[in-house]
């Protein structure tokens, strides 16, 4: 069931949200031994959440637009008095004393908490294999990733365990693991969605993303997380974008532009699903060409510079005197290095080095301030491509999910997981990955779509009329 | 230990951190107060706790552009940066400060002595919790343990960066004292050393006098006082002149003043100085204040005291340096107001200076409550002889105490009234009239016999006579 249905359901009285919140449970509690996409079920308060609906509902209060709607929450946004551990032992026993800004969004439009889920440490990586907790399963094929960092709710939404998740995208931390799964995953424009809560990764780059089963749903999440919040200096000043409105416009007359950055390097059958999303929107009424950026063949680059550098200062913190893991030594600097060894897992302190190493004296102006200077002309180069085009099509990942091992002892295999998806966090971009058909080994492919800044309705427009042709599950590409 | 022998220049420059007087924090909405609980005022914010994020305070920005209009700075559009190094008591371990482009560039602070110091730069950062080490010896290094408050956490700073142009320990220690002045004339600062809301370190060289050539420089931290600021230059500088003497160089390093050893001790060289890895905030967007807003800031800088000193000075005519001393003293004092109120009022402003800064400032607040009126109508009796300078003191602590009053009454309360002109006229007859002989030297043209008939007033009247009032009633029956 949709999330728009279980919401319409419950605030018509026809559902009880305790029903829904129990089906949901039921569900995580049948098969995520095998998935692990929860690092935390919080059953207890999601019951008690759930009565408090019914309980308005019973008394003719407002409920709010997703009543009764099960989400599960990427670990690594902040809980009030519920263990936020960001799959990092550094964390171990920490309980964060206020909600997110999203999560206190969410509690007032009716959704229900159902736990907090597993990711790539601090959401470091594509795979949710760096986690301290073990990896997150693929729902439809257990010995795969889900990708990452946000596999678990990516793979929450994928198993049918909830409806709706909400994921950080820094990379393509929200998009690649949607696509691997076949689920919506949606990357909003820097400053939509405040940041107040999501533990910090790269504070330039970091935007909160819903997951969803569809277009539709993810863009009702949109609509409830996003506008302005004062507690973000970075959060834009104006409301949440009416993204659900521009679904059922249609794409008549709407200028694609099929990326040649996004397709190059890419799977083939990767490849032949995108080709097949274009046809589809000129079936549909759009002007499809090919366009290029060549200067997004630097983001990859960039991006492991800048993203590190802000990554070795906001993961500073986590120095063993105030709250999380503390390893005893005899002084505070000793002590320091004693948590931090014991706390953080190898890809974390391998970003942390080359973070602290791009920022160093001497080093500064070649690495730090010259990803600046790269992020700057893709973003030019974008405006360019927007003079032709309204919205970009490409992949939004190399390849279907991957066998879990395959990549963790090869750093840049990895790292080039999210080469199509790290664009458009260096411009500050939305972008969103739909859900079109299976690669050749029948798991789910995601083709992706890219908006100007703000941009996030025509995105939408272009998403519902991709998702409204995309083949069948199982049917082949030929 | 004194300053460097003759031949050596000193070349002072300062850095002074001073907490801003605002409500809130730097970024964060809890109070900015000190000596309350330790780790009451804080916040997910200013604890650093993951996922919270800093909101910069308008109020810290107005008030930071306030002492960049005080100082002649150009205030500019800003940005901030993040200062990286691990410290238990600064939370995030890095600092949000600004860094290549601070609100306020390029100013000067002109000295009581005419002398001007050049400011490089005031800019605003937040300042960090505070240890202490616990242990039976409280010495840091075999402390036990540390305590940290975090209630200082993120309170708003503004860091005044001058150039190297102090050339003594006196100077330095006048450009604070002044600086203090400024801070709190533009409401930005309560500027209390003794509470470590102004703290200072001093940049401190030397150089063979008539050179240009600035010497390596060190940089000396923990001035908790004026007088540790000053006693720490002087001993800095013979230091490093007695390291050239003996053929050595000096070391670029960062030492600790160590006030009861009376030295500056090393603290860490030029080699271990820490990379701080600097870069833009990206929690924070850059800070671009419109002209209004600049302007609304300079217009509440109040009245500096450069100003007030100038006022007094043009009251005064041409102030001897006896005066320039008292209307200094005057404006430190706070005592300048009531001075220029009461000199409008009609009282002398030589004699209004003398009788705020000596008797006044006995009870600075009462003083400063003090109705102008009453003080300018004392001042007149004072000054027409109608009451002996003892008498108006007397009347003045009475006046003060008491916040105003009409002198002439008070001073009749006391029994001061015997000496009314018409009184007094009357006892310097009946002396006269006891002491013909005296009288008759006198008209032939001894006039050291006019100290003779004071006295014998001054007996007759048990002291309460004004000299000058006697001389002139003799005078009149000399004829």
């Amino acid at each position: 069931m949709s999330a728009r249905e279980i919401a319409r359901a419950v605030r018509a009285g026809e559902r009880s949200a305790r029903g829904v919140v129990e089906e949901s449970l039921a569900a995580i509690a049948e098969r995520d031994g095998e998935v692990h996409a929860f690092l935390l079920v919080t059953g207890d308060e999601a019951r008690s959440a759930a009565d408090a609906i019914d309980a308005a509902v019973a008394d003719g209060r407002d409920p709010g637009p997703l009543a009764g709607v099960p989400v599960a929450l990427k670990d690594n946004l902040c809980t009030k008095g519920i263990p936020t551990t960001c799959a990092s032992r550094i964390l171990e026993g920490w309980r964060p004393p206020y909600d997110a800004t999203v999560v206190t969004r969410l509690r007032r439009a009716g959704a229900v908490v159902v736990g907090k889920t597993n990711l790539d440490e601090f959401a470091m990586g594509s795979s949710t294999e760096n986690s301290c907790a073990g990896p997150t399963r693929h729902p439809a094929d257990p010995s795969r990733v889900p990708g990452g960092s946000s596999g678990g709710s990516a793979a929450a939404v994928a198993a049918g365990f909830v409806p709706l998740a909400l994921g950080s995208d820094t990379g393509g931390s929200v998009r690649q693991p949607a696509a691997l799964c076949g689920t919506v995953g949606v990357k909003p424009t820097y400053g939509a969605v405040s940041r107040y809560g999501l533990v910090a990764f790269a504070s330039s780059l970091d935007q909160i993303g819903p997951l969803a089963a569809s277009v539709e749903d993810a863009a009702l999440l949109l609509e409830v997380i996003a506008g302005h919040d004062p507690l973000d200096s970075t959060s834009i000043a104006q409301a949440a974008p009416e993204v659900t409105a521009s679904l059922d416009v249609g794409v008549a007359g709407l200028r694609v532009g099929v990326c040649d950055e996004l397709v190059e390097g890419t799977a083939p059958d990767v490849v032949a699903r995108v080709q097949q999303a274009a046809d589809a929107l000129v079936d549909a009424g759009a002007h499809v060409t090919r366009v290029s950026v060549p200067e997004m063949r630097y983001g990859l680059s960039a991006y492991y510079l800048i993203a590190p550098a802000e990554a070795s200062s906001n993961l500073a913190r986590y120095d063993g005197v105030r709250y999380g893991l503390r390893v005893p030594a005899s002084d505070v600097a000793a002590m320091n290095v004693a948590t931090r060894t014991a706390g953080f897992g190898p890809e974390v302190k391998r970003r942390i080095m080359l973070g602290t190493y791009a920022l160093s004296a001497g080093y500064y102006d070649a690495y730090y301030a010259k990803a600046q200077r790269v992020r700057t002309l893709l973003i030019e180069a974008f405006s360019r491509a927007y003079e032709q085009v309204d919205v970009l099509l490409g992949a939004t990942a190399p390849t279907t999910a991957f066998p879990i091992g395959e990549r963790v002892d090869d750093p840049m295999a990895m790292y080039m997981s999210d080469v199509c998806t790290i664009p458009s966090n260096l411009a500050g971009h939305p972008a969103i990955s739909v859900p079109f058909g299976t690669g050749d080994d029948g798991l789910p492919v995601g083709v992706q779509v890219l908006a100007p800044a703000l941009e996030e309705a025509r995105m939408f427009q272009a998403a519902a009329a991709i998702e409204r042709a995309a083949p069948a599950p199982g049917s082949g590409t030929k | 230990m004194s300053g460097p022998s003759t031949g050596w220049e000193i070349v002072v420059g300062l850095e002074v951190h001073c907490e801003l007087q605002t409500k809130t924090k730097l970024f964060c909405a809890c109070p900015n107060a000190f000596g309350d609980e330790p780790n009451t005022n804080v916040c997910p914010v200013c604890l650093g706790l993951p996922g919270s994020l800093p909101v910069l305070n308008e109020q810290a920005v107005e008030l930071a552009m306030r002492i960049g209009a005080a100082l002649h700075c150009e205030v500019r559009s800003s940005s901030f940066h993040r200062k990286n190094y691990f410290y238990p008591d600064m939370p995030k371990d890095y600092q949000i400060s600004q860094y290549d482009q601070p609100i306020n560039v390029g100013g000067y602070l002109e000295l009581p002595d005419g002398s001007r110091v050049g400011i490089v730069r005031a800019h605003i950062e937040e300042d960090t919790g505070k240890t202490s080490h616990r242990g039976e010896s409280g010495r840091i290094h075999s402390a036990d343990y540390a305590l940290v408050d975090y209630n200082r956490s993120g309170v708003p700073l503004v860091e005044i960066v001058t150039e190297p142009d102090i050339r003594s320990a006196a100077q330095a220690r006048a450009f604070v004292a002044e600086l203090r002045g400024v801070l709190v004339a533009a409401e930005a600062s309560d500027a209390r050393m003794e509470e470590g809301s102004l703290r200072i370190d001093a940049n401190v060289s030397v150089r063979a006098e008539g050179t240009e050539q600035l010497g390596t420089r060190c940089e000396i931290k923990n001035l908790n006082s004026l007088r540790s600021l000053g006693l720490a230059i002087e001993h800095e500088a013979a230091r490093q002149v007695a390291v050239i003497d003996a053929g050595g160089r000096v070391v670029q390093e960062t030492r600790h003043w160590d006030e009861q050893g009376g030295r500056t001790v090393p603290l860490r060289s030029k080699e271990e100085a820490f990379d701080y890895r600097y870069f833009p905030e990206p929690d924070l967007v850059p800070l671009d204040p419109d002209a209004d807003w600049k302007a609304r800031a300079a217009a509440g800088v109040g009245m500096l005291p450069a100003e007030r000193r100038a006022r007094l000075a043009a009251l005064v005519g041409s102030p001897t340096s006896q005066q320039t001393d008292q209307l200094q003293a005057a404006v430190d004092q706070g005592l300048d107001d009531l001075v220029v109120a009461a000199v409008e009022a009609g009282a002398p402003a030589g004699l209004a200076l003398v009788r705020a800064v000596n008797e006044l400032a006995v009870d600075l607040v009462a003083a400063r409550a003090l109705d102008p009126g009453s003080f300018a109508a004392l001042l007149q009796l004072e000054e027409s002889g109608a009451l002996s300078p003892t008498q108006a003191k007397t009347v003045l602590a009475t006046l003060r105490d008491a916040g105003g009053g009409d002198p002439g009454a008070i001073a009749r309360s006391k029994g001061f009234e015997a000496l009314a002109e018409a009184t007094l006229e009357g006892v310097v007859r009946d002396v006269v009239d006891a002491h013909p002989d005296e009288w008759a030297r006198y008209l032939a043209g001894d006039d050291k016999l006019a100290g003779f008939f004071t006295g014998q007033v001054m007996k007759a009247t048990s002291g309460k006579a004004n000299g000058k009032a006697v001389a002139g009633a003799l005078r009149r029956l000399r004829g």
